[in-house]
């Protein structure tokens, strides 16, 4: 085996890699700052220094920067040589002389990649003498702060957000010792994924602003393994909390999924469970509560039991599932009313389109990729699917797959990959294949090779006819406009040219021919021998979880109760007014005799409950999604629900009338799901169980350093109170930390010692940048068969415009359209007003311009709102933002009628 | 916008590189060149014609010695502070501008005729101490011929 | 003694215009190598020319070309550079060599390209230059107009242009990295070298970046060959150089002498020796970013090598000499001070080590000065050493205050000792 040498220990030599990501991967600690595992190395910050030498026989040897050394078989170095650590001293050393000495008030103390740094490295006496130069700060907007006098022009900040993210409004300015970084000039940050900046950052120039509106020290923290609840890819975070409230959300590293980068809806949509529309306490009829007297909010046994006499009483009960709610809610829901009286929560459309999407999925020769097998796709087609705005950390895989295939150009350059500035030189505007087909201009076009924006079907036509261009045997498309042609050519050459080319569609448009379009492109790469992925993107975090037990539409609910066969029915964390218009689901509540609403806040529809039921949101819970890659994963609650919160599961578990069949533990949940659902049996190994033991201990929720124990109830009684049980998860409310590391499903910190900021993940990776030690968590349900599959051909005739009518198309908006995190006070800020949106043809044809109110008629009611004029939006389509409750219950694709 | 002056001297370079952004200095001193100086909108407009956002141009901007972020008066001179210079007594030059302008380095006179920055090293060393004034360099400069240069500006 | 570079540069320096170039024999290099030579023959000429490049690595010319990538297969476009970016303080040579003699530049260039193939070239020009760029964009006019540039050039089947970018202002550009970024409209951080320029350069293209006086060379040494020009200097090192000094010598000026003549002859020949009432302390022989040499160096012939041997750089070869009525302190004060502000602000060492320097200085200067001072001093010089910052530019920056620190550590006692400037702060009041 080739080896290299570092402080006269042989290690395996790995020329792919640099002598930094070597020595850490091997537990050696050497101090960096600007080398980041998705950045790269650009050897700007010095700190990585360590002695080479040229061979056995040289013993005078250089200063080099590990970062930028290939590991390369017969490399001698050392790192604990004399001038070495000098020299690294001298680095810290050079950035304290500007760096506030403010650790103990700073809000990244305790948590700062610097701080770490300069203990490793032992300076710690100040020679310089001399005033600190200072910089003013930059508001930029709801989700960041910004204390530019602690930077260390590390350039971080800017390599991710500009060369990784594709941000375009931060940057670095002026030069010397007086650089700075933020924008020309106040603003929020407009890229969607700014807030990686506060974990990029090994200082604290990004804090995180939500953090800071109730600042909490971060060792402080309980922490829990979480999975975003907020679009359906399941990213992995850490959520923390404290005093009863969720304080933050910071990414958990999962190689496969969301590596090292969060979206911003994921990270700051948390504080939705802080609000004072949180549902707390049970609500009871008039009658029930009145009993109680004296105003006191009815008890959780109260509730179940006011349920269970109704339960008993009722005519006809049926449940409505939600695919907001876990795998293991909507089952215990499924297992209360029984399957022929559970309904999934989706209008008939929707129902479908999801049946659809799984259907394409589960027996597919292409593979549902994660997001890790986007990033690393050298030819991409995007079907109709706005992926910043509807599964945004997706967005920010398909742009760095555009560099994949300049990346195989340059590779004959002989320099490798890791060296961030000498690809980008080397690559300069070189982009790989990228076509975007969406109805209106989305913020990946500039990554894109081309763009078609189009009406919905002919969205899908033009995939169909990518499809028979890689496939002849997939169906042809009638009367295509040369046009189209010509650009579905050039798209399925570019697929079929690649070595791992992807399709990306789903469900957002309510457009079931897109589905059957993506489908058809995969399959036909498939079957030209390419090994393609198709990937589908859904609405919710368990859309899928929730799809696959099954469960009739809501249309077949609302009639059930209007041919009186159903008087009462108990609703999911679902609200039925963003499902359905209006008027149905009005008519549906005053049809039903008793209403049932579990839910974590208030919603129109719990506004319509007769019974309320206090449900844990998933900060709170433990339970189990299905990602739209067809991967369960498990969340753990980083509270303990207060009493009477508690996760759905539980409620519905209670519920059951009849005690012997009644399921009480996640785990029996899981196991009687799988008995049902063979093919949801993997769920069960999502996460070691509630057994599972760390050194004969569950894991803590809390960090190694906690601090806060007696303090905290300092004000009631100095006596520690005992810390809540957690039966369910294989973690424990403990008021220690612990020094091991748990298996990446229960990673509750990152933390090593002497690395107590993020960075310690280092600690917690085989390989720097590598997979999760013991492997990443899930299991991916869904993998490619090959199977024979008939080619969808339900191709749509082109769209045409008619007079007075247009066809509404719901443009969604990462902040905004999903349902839980718009009520952020964060998200809200960054929330745009409600409009139509309107092709400038359109809008000159009515004499409208930006701003005019414009009213539409939908289903024979006008809706009247401010117009916005879209360049890229088709003539004939008008934009109507998705999920704002002003224009929820549309059902899609409809026409409306200008007024 | 730019202005068309502006615009055709921006056309006339386009040709010779291979990529938009790469005229953003050019752009800058053009801009520059008919302003005076590099405004917020004129940030703005340069971001318009190349493509590029005004941070990213306002990055480029900020970088350089010779395109200025703020007001200048209507002669910039800049005098050279560099090694041969400084032997050769521009500490004497810039206590004469002091003392006849009111101005140090970085300032303009209140009527807004002259500004003064130090400039690197103008390469005319073997003439120290030196400055340049628009587009002429002055080399062996004493007070008295600094005097007689500043009465030729108006 | 042979002065090809600068023999017709006419004493009021205006320029040769295109006639008068070819009156001197101008473009007959380029007819001959077009005609006559492939061009790794003529990259293979420059090469056993021993032709290093004076821009200050003192690089072989030769050499360099070599490793651009050739043939059918190689990348394309390919670029050709000239770097006048000639912002080194105490540097004046190529400002000369433009001015007085514009089209010898562009025919050096011309065949450089010409040896790598290179169908665009351009021509990196100081902001401050103003005059320069007058001339070259109306020699590049004029070159363009008789055939010399563009398509098919002489009929050769060649083609190549030229183009003239003025710098907006910062030293680093000249650093060839941060030229190309520069170039490429960007804020002019240095690039990570591996992989080099003549592999990944401009626009990610092979490209040769050559200093103007390196140019000016390559017509002379094709028409006059290798061995012509090897045998233009005494030592192993060949060809001339433009040697300069300034500073309180009589006679400040530039001159183009065989490469190795000695510090002596320059300083008290050439330049006329020292001004009246003012001794010789010492002298920065290269630009701001060389060592010190002093009065036991006079007799050292300034060549790459022997200038390195004696713990310094030949650098550009341009000299500023310390006169005894000048405050060595002072000056490297104002030496650091020019490269902490012209820091590019990439990489620790450089951005925050220099401003400290710079701060010390000034400290001493002032009277504030501690004992252990001296010892953050050198501190520093080591730690900016060579090899430990992004680029040679900081390297460079310490280089006269470790030798300054060698040579002058009196004068920094007496300053710590007599709480500042024992000098009075001589420049000034040497001038009334
Ligand atoms: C900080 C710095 C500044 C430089 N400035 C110049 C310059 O102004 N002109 C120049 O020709 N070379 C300059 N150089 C050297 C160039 O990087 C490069 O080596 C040179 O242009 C190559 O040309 P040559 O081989 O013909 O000397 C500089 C180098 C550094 C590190
Ligand atoms: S703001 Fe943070 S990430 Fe950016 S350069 Fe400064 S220290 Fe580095
Ligand atoms: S981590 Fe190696 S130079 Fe910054």
């Amino acid at each position: 085996m080739p080896t290299l040498t570092i402080d006269g220990v042989a290690y395996p030599a790995e020329p792919q890699k640099n002598l930094l990501q070597v020595s850490l991967s091997h537990g050696l600690d050497l101090p960096y700052f600007c080398w980041h595992p998705a950045l790269g190395s650009v050897g700007a910050c010095r700190q990585c220094a360590v002695r080479q030498y040229r061979d056995e026989n040289d013993s005078r040897g250089q200063i080099v920067m590990a970062c930028m050394v290939p590991a390369t078989p017969g490399t001698r170095i050392a790192i604990e040589d004399e001038e070495a650590r000098l020299f690294r001293k001298s680095v810290i050393e050079w950035l304290m002389t500007n760096h506030p000495h403010d650790c103990p008030v700073c809000d990244e103390g305790g948590e700062c990649h610097l701080q770490d740094m300069t203990v490793m490295t032992g300076h710690c006496t100040r020679r310089h003498r001399f005033p600190k130069r200072t910089f003013t700060n930059q508001y930029l907007g709801p989700f960041i702060n910004h204390e530019m006098n602690r930077c260390i022009q590390c350039y971080r900040c800017v390599r991710f957000y500009r060369d990784y993210a594709g941000g375009r409004d931060l940057d670095a300015f002026a030069s010397r010792n007086h650089v700075y970084f933020g924008r020309s000039e106040d603003g929020a940050l407009e890229n969607e994924f700014s807030g990686n900046l506060i974990e990029v950052c090994p200082t604290g120039v990004f804090t995180d602003r939500t953090l800071k509106n109730h600042y909490t020290r971060k060792w402080d923290l309980q922490s829990a393994p979480s999975i975003c609840p907020h679009c359906s890819l399941g990213c992995n975070t850490l959520v923390g909390a404290r005093y009863g409230g969720v304080r933050r959300v910071l990414n958990r590293y999962h190689h496969h999924i969301n590596g090292y980068f969060l979206c911003d809806r994921g990270r700051f949509a948390y504080e939705f469970a802080n609000l004072p529309i949180r549902l707390r306490h049970p609500v009871l009829p008039r009658p029930a509560a009145a009993k109680d007297g004296a105003g006191r909010p009815p008890t959780a046994a109260e509730a179940i039991a006011a349920i269970r006499t109704r339960l008993r009483r009722s005519r006809g009960l049926i449940g409505i599932g939600s695919p907001r709610a876990s795998l293991e809610s909507n089952y215990a829901l499924r297992r209360l009313v029984g399957p022929d009286r559970y309904f999934s929560g989706l209008p008939q459309g929707e129902s479908r389109l999801i049946a659809v999407a799984l259907d394409i999925l589960r027996d597919s020769p292409a593979r549902s990729p994660s997001l890790r097998e986007i990033a690393e796709a050298d030819a991409v087609l995007v079907l109709g699917e706005d992926l910043t705005q509807t599964a945004p950390r997706m967005a920010l895989a398909v742009r760095q797959s555009i560099l994949q295939a300049p990346a195989a150009r340059v590779a004959a350059l002989n320099f490798p990959g890791w060296m961030a500035h000498a690809f980008q030189n080397a690559v300069q505007d070189d982009r790989g294949p990228l076509f975007i087909a969406s109805v209106d201009a989305t913020r990946l076009d500039d990554a894109a090779t081309a763009v078609l924006h189009a009406p919905p079907a002919d969205l899908a036509r033009f995939g169909f006819a990518v499809a028979h261009a890689i496939d002849p045997e997939a169906p042809p498309v009638p009367d295509l406009d040369p046009e189209t042609a010509d650009l579905a050519n050039r798209a399925a050459e570019a697929l079929l040219a690649a070595d791992r080319p992807l399709v990306l569609s789903g469900t957002s448009l309510h457009h079931e021919a897109l589905l059957g379009a993506a489908a058809n492109c995969g399959w036909a790469l498939c079957r030209r021998g390419r090994p393609a992925g198709l990937g589908l993107v859904v609405p919710e975090a368990n859309t899928f979880g929730a799809g696959l037990l099954g469960g009739r539409p809501l249309r077949e609910a609302y009639e059930l109760v209007e041919s009186h066969q159903a008087d009462t029915a108990v609703i999911l964390e679902n609200d039925l007014y963003r499902r359905s218009h209006g008027t149905d689901v009005d008519r549906f509540f005053d049809r039903l005799e008793t209403t049932i609403v579990l839910d974590a806040v208030q919603t129109a529809t719990t506004a319509r409950a007769d019974i309320l039921l206090p449900a844990a949101p998933a900060s709170e819970s433990q339970g189990t999604f299905i990602s739209q890659e067809g991967r369960a994963q498990r969340f753990f609650p980083v509270l303990p629900p207060t009493d009477p919160v508690a996760e759905s599961w539980r409620w519905l578990g209670h519920l059951h009338p009849d005690e012997a069949r009644a399921l009480r533990s996640q785990e029996a949940m899981l196991i009687a799901i799988a008995a049902e659902f063979p093919f949801l049996a993997g769920a069960r190994e999502a996460a070691p169980s509630a057994t599972f033991r760390l050194n004969g201990a569950a894991v803590p929720r809390s960090s190694r350093r906690f601090s806060g124990r007696t303090a905290i109830h300092a004000h009631l009684s100095v006596h520690e109170p005992k810390p809540p049980e957690d039966s369910e998860a294989p973690l424990t409310f403990s008021m220690e930390g612990t020094t091991t590391a748990p298996p990446a499903a229960l990673v509750t910190h990152y933390w090593a010692p002497g690395w107590n900021s993020v960075q310690a993940l280092n600690k917690f990776q085989d390989e720097v940048g590598g997979p999760n030690r013991g492997g990443d968590p899930g299991i991916r349900l869904i993998e490619p068969r090959n199977v024979p599959r008939a080619y969808h051909n339900a191709i749509p005739p082109a769209f045409n415009s008619r007079e007075g009518l247009c066809t509404l198309v719901p443009l969604h908006h990462s902040f905004g359209s999903e349902e839980l995190s718009r009520l952020a006070p964060a998200i809200a800020k960054r929330t745009p007003p409600a409009a139509f949106s309107l092709s400038p043809a359109d809008a000159r044809e009515r004499g409208l311009g930006e701003g005019d109110t414009l009213s539409i008629r939908i289903y024979g009611r006008p809706v009247r709102l401010p117009v916005r004029i879209h360049p890229q939006l088709p003539r004939g389509c008008v934009g109507f933002p998705a999920g704002w409750p002003d224009l929820a219950g549309i059902h899609l694709p409809t026409e409306g009628h200008f007024e | 916008m730019l202005s068309p002056a502006e615009q055709a001297a921006l056309d006339a370079e386009l040709p010779h590189y291979p990529a938009r952004r790469a005229l953003c200095i050019e752009a800058l001193k053009i801009v520059q060149h008919h302003r005076g100086w590099i405004s917020d909108e004129a940030l703005r407009d340069v971001a318009l014609a190349l493509g590029m956002t005004p941070h990213e141009v306002d990055s480029v901007a900020t970088f350089y010695n010779l395109l200025y972020r703020r007001p200048v008066g209507r002669h910039v001179l800049h005098l050279c502070d560099s090694v041969s210079c400084w032997v050769m007594g521009c500490d004497g030059i810039c206590d004469h501008f002091r003392n006849r302008l009111g101005i140090s380095f970085g300032e303009t006179t209140p009527d807004g005729r002259f500004t003064l920055l130090p400039i690197p090293c103008l390469g005319d060393c073997d003439h120290a101490p030196s400055l340049m004034a628009g587009n002429r360099i002055h080399g062996n400069l004493t007070p008295e011929k600094l005097d007689r240069l500043l009465d030729e500006l108006d | 003694m042979a002065r090809p570079l600068t023999e017709h540069i006419r004493h009021d320096r205006t320029p040769l215009d295109l006639p008068a170039y070819e009156r001197t024999g101008g473009y007959q290099a380029l007819r001959k190598a077009l005609a006559e030579h492939a061009p790794a023959d003529v990259t293979e000429i420059v090469k056993s020319s021993r032709l290093q490049g004076r821009g200050g690595a003192g690089f072989f010319t030769g050499m360099k070309w070599s490793f651009v990538p050739m043939g059918p297969d190689a990348p394309r476009p390919k670029y050709f550079i000239c770097n006048a970016d000639e912002m080194e303080p105490g540097t004046f040579k190529d400002r000369y060599l433009m001015e007085g003699n514009p089209h010898q530049l562009l025919e050096g260039m011309i065949l450089g390209a010409y040896a790598i193939e290179a169908e665009t070239g351009y021509l990196f020009l100081r902001a401050e230059y103003h005059r320069c760029a007058e001339i070259l964009a109306q020699a590049l006019a004029d070159a363009r107009r008789a055939g010399y540039l563009g398509i098919n050039i002489l009929g050769s089947g060649f083609d190549h242009d030229i183009h003239l970018h003025t710098s907006a202002g910062r030293y680093i550009c000249g650093e060839e990295t941060a030229l190309l970024n520069a170039l490429e409209g960007r804020r002019a951080i240095p690039r990570a070298k591996p992989p080099f320029p003549p592999v990944v350069g401009l626009f990610g293209k092979p490209t040769i970046v050559n200093n103007v006086e390196t140019l000016c060379n390559i017509p002379h040494i094709i028409r006059n060959g290798a061995d012509w020009f090897r045998s233009l200097a005494p030592g192993e090192e060949a060809g001339t150089k433009l040697y300069g000094a300034s500073g309180r010598v009589n006679l400040p000026g530039l001159w183009e002498l065989p490469l190795g003549t000695p510090l002596r002859e320059i300083i008290e020949g050439h330049a006329g020796g020292m001004q009246k009432g003012h001794r010789f302390r010492g002298v920065i022989p290269g630009g701001a970013s060389t060592d010190f040499l002093v009065e036991e160096h006079l007799e050292l012939p300034l060549d790459f090598k022997s200038v390195a041997q004696a713990g310094s750089r030949l650098g550009t070869g341009t000299m500023i000499v310390l006169d005894d009525r000048t405050c060595p302190v002072g000056m490297v004060l104002n030496l650091e001070r020019f490269f902490a502000r012209e820091s590019c602000g990439w990489c620790t060492p450089c951005r925050d080590g220099l401003p400290w320097v710079e701060k010390i200085l000034q400290a001493i200067e002032n009277g504030h000065g501690r004992e252990d001072d001296l010892d953050l001093l050198r501190h520093h010089a080591r730690m900016l050493g060579p090899g430990r910052t992004f680029c040679a530019f900081a390297p460079g920056a310490v280089e006269p205050l470790q030798s300054a620190l060698k040579y002058f550590e009196d004068d920094f006692r007496r300053h710590l000792q007599g709480r500042g400037c024992p000098y009075r702060h001589s420049p000034a009041a040497a001038t009334a």
